[in-house]
């Protein structure tokens, strides 16, 4: 990936020119969504882009320099690991990316929870605090099926390569280790049954309630990427063939990302909060059962011939 | 309305202001029948998310106080913390009869309503309690002058 190529990736597609406005529907049409499903009508599509534009206006509120370098850092920090981790997917069959692409990418969709963590103790509020705490006992809990799922799958093509890892993991691995990611992918957006982080009318805004204004603005474009990355990262390793057009690998990804949009508004609309050990119970009994079965058929696969 | 002769992106401020009006709750010692009234208009019937309302759990997030109640000495604290961490702009919805008269407390030595004595209220919405259709036309109204909000140099302050 030579350096204009990672440009592209970075600013055009599927980096900020494409993931800003893709958040922005996503977040919206999860908003209709829920509505249509509880028989609203809900708000219109364009509604997250308002948001954050009113956001940006709002007087900033008077802080301690320390701790306004600190929670404007935090989401801008968030904002830019998602967008580093758009960059790296491989959504066309040309781009062969560079090994250990995978645990770069990892790594960078985990820093926006781990920055949230951050910023609910850094906040000092104790809705802060019992956010941030839920975040990091939920991001405990799924991280370690779905990075195990993860590792099967990487096991089972015998590459870090992404583009490799999706073209050449056989169904036996891929099934159950997508089924962990699939099962974690609500944890990782905080949607239902698993908004536990930011229950509304139980901890006002969780780990972002001492935030306003532009801060805020922030978090909500972070979020609105991770969703763009999360759901576009799943649709690249659910696939396991690229079109020789760069059209219709678009497409696809496209339509995988947004089918994945709805079912997880769906789940999210049809489910009450857990509790919390009601969450992390799940997790680590049938996403670890899941993610072990991957990893048991994957190491089998490898060094079956014994 | 937007007058002529403004910028493209004042009155996409205007327009957005317009558009999301967050809504923080407080409950100054009200009879619970305003608040009932004013959940009701977040239920499918009214459903005021359309208009991009929501309720907000913190100060910090949201534009709109709406205060029911008479304000009772043992509220009156917080809703001035309230009131001071709500980020400019900011308006103040008083729902009900009891924010604006003291309604039938007036008169009690608990109380220390109304409440334009204690913050600044830019909407009354009278009523014990008002209509679910009353509130949203009285959010609509405060949102109104949400948008027409000017910064002075003094800071804050309309």
């Amino acid at each position: 990936m030579n350096a204009w190529r990672a440009l592209f990736a970075l600013l055009v597609f599927p980096g900020l020119l494409y993931a800003l406005p893709m958040g922005w529907f996503m977040l919206g049409a999860g908003r209709k969504l829920t509505a249509r499903f509880q028989g609203r009508i809900g708000p219109p599509l364009s509604q997250p882009f308002y948001d954050v534009v009113k956001l940006l206006a709002k007087q900033p509120v008077a802080r301690v320099p320390a701790e306004k370098w600190l929670l404007t850092s935090l989401p801008l920090l968030a904002v830019g690991a998602v967008l580093g981790a758009l960059a790296l997917l491989p959504v066309f069959s040309s781009e062969t990316g560079f090994v250990g692409d995978l645990v770069l990418l990892v790594g960078l969709l985990e820093l926006p929870p781990l920055c949230m963590i951050l910023a609910g103790y850094a906040s000092r509020s104790i809705y802060g605090e019992v956010g941030a705490t839920r975040e990091a006992a939920l991001s405990i809990a799924s991280n370690v099926p779905y990075l195990a799922a993860l590792v099967a799958m990487a096991a089972a093509a015998g590459s870090l390569h992404l583009s490799q890892i999706a073209v050449a993991t056989p169904w036996m691995v891929r099934l159950p280790a997508l089924l962990t990611i699939l099962l974690c992918l609500p944890v990782k957006l905080r949607t239902n049954p698993f908004s536990l982080s930011n229950a509304e009318q139980e901890i006002l805004a969780g780990p972002l309630t001492e935030f306003d204004g532009r801060q805020l603005a922030l978090w909500e474009l972070a979020h609105g990427l991770e969703w763009v990355a999360l759901t576009g990262f799943v649709a690249t390793l659910a696939v396991p063939l690229r079109s020789s057009h760069l059209f219709f690998d678009f497409l696809g990804f496209v339509l995988i990302s947004l089918v994945l949009v709805l079912l997880l508004n769906l789940l999210a609309a049809a489910t009450a909060r857990f509790k919390l050990w009601q969450a992390t119970r799940l997790l680590w009994r049938w996403a670890s059962l899941l993610a072990a079965v991957a990893l048991a058929v994957a190491f089998y696969l490898r060094h079956g011939g014994y | 309305m937007s007058a002529p002769g403004k910028g493209i992106l004042f009155r996409l401020v205007e327009r957005a202001r317009r558009r999301s009006a967050w809504l923080f709750h407080f409950n100054a010692g009200a009879c619970n029948g305003c608040d009932i009234e004013l959940i009701t208009c977040l239920t499918p019937r009214y459903d005021v998310e359309q208009l991009g309302i929501k309720l907000e759990g913190s100060p910090r997030q949201a534009d709109v106080l709406c205060v029911s109640g008479p304000v009772t000495r043992a509220t009156r604290e917080a809703l001035e913390t309230i009131y001071g961490q709500i980020p400019y702009p900011k308006v103040v919805v008083a729902i009900g009869s009891c924010p604006a008269t003291c309604n039938v407390f007036a008169g009690s030595p608990m109380i220390e309503g109304p409440l334009d004595r204690i913050i600044p209220v830019d909407v009354y919405i009278p009523g014990c309690p008002p209509r679910p259709h009353q509130i949203i036309q009285g959010i609509a109204q405060a949102i109104e002058r949400l948008a027409e909000y000017r910064a002075t140099p003094a800071g804050g302050e309309r």
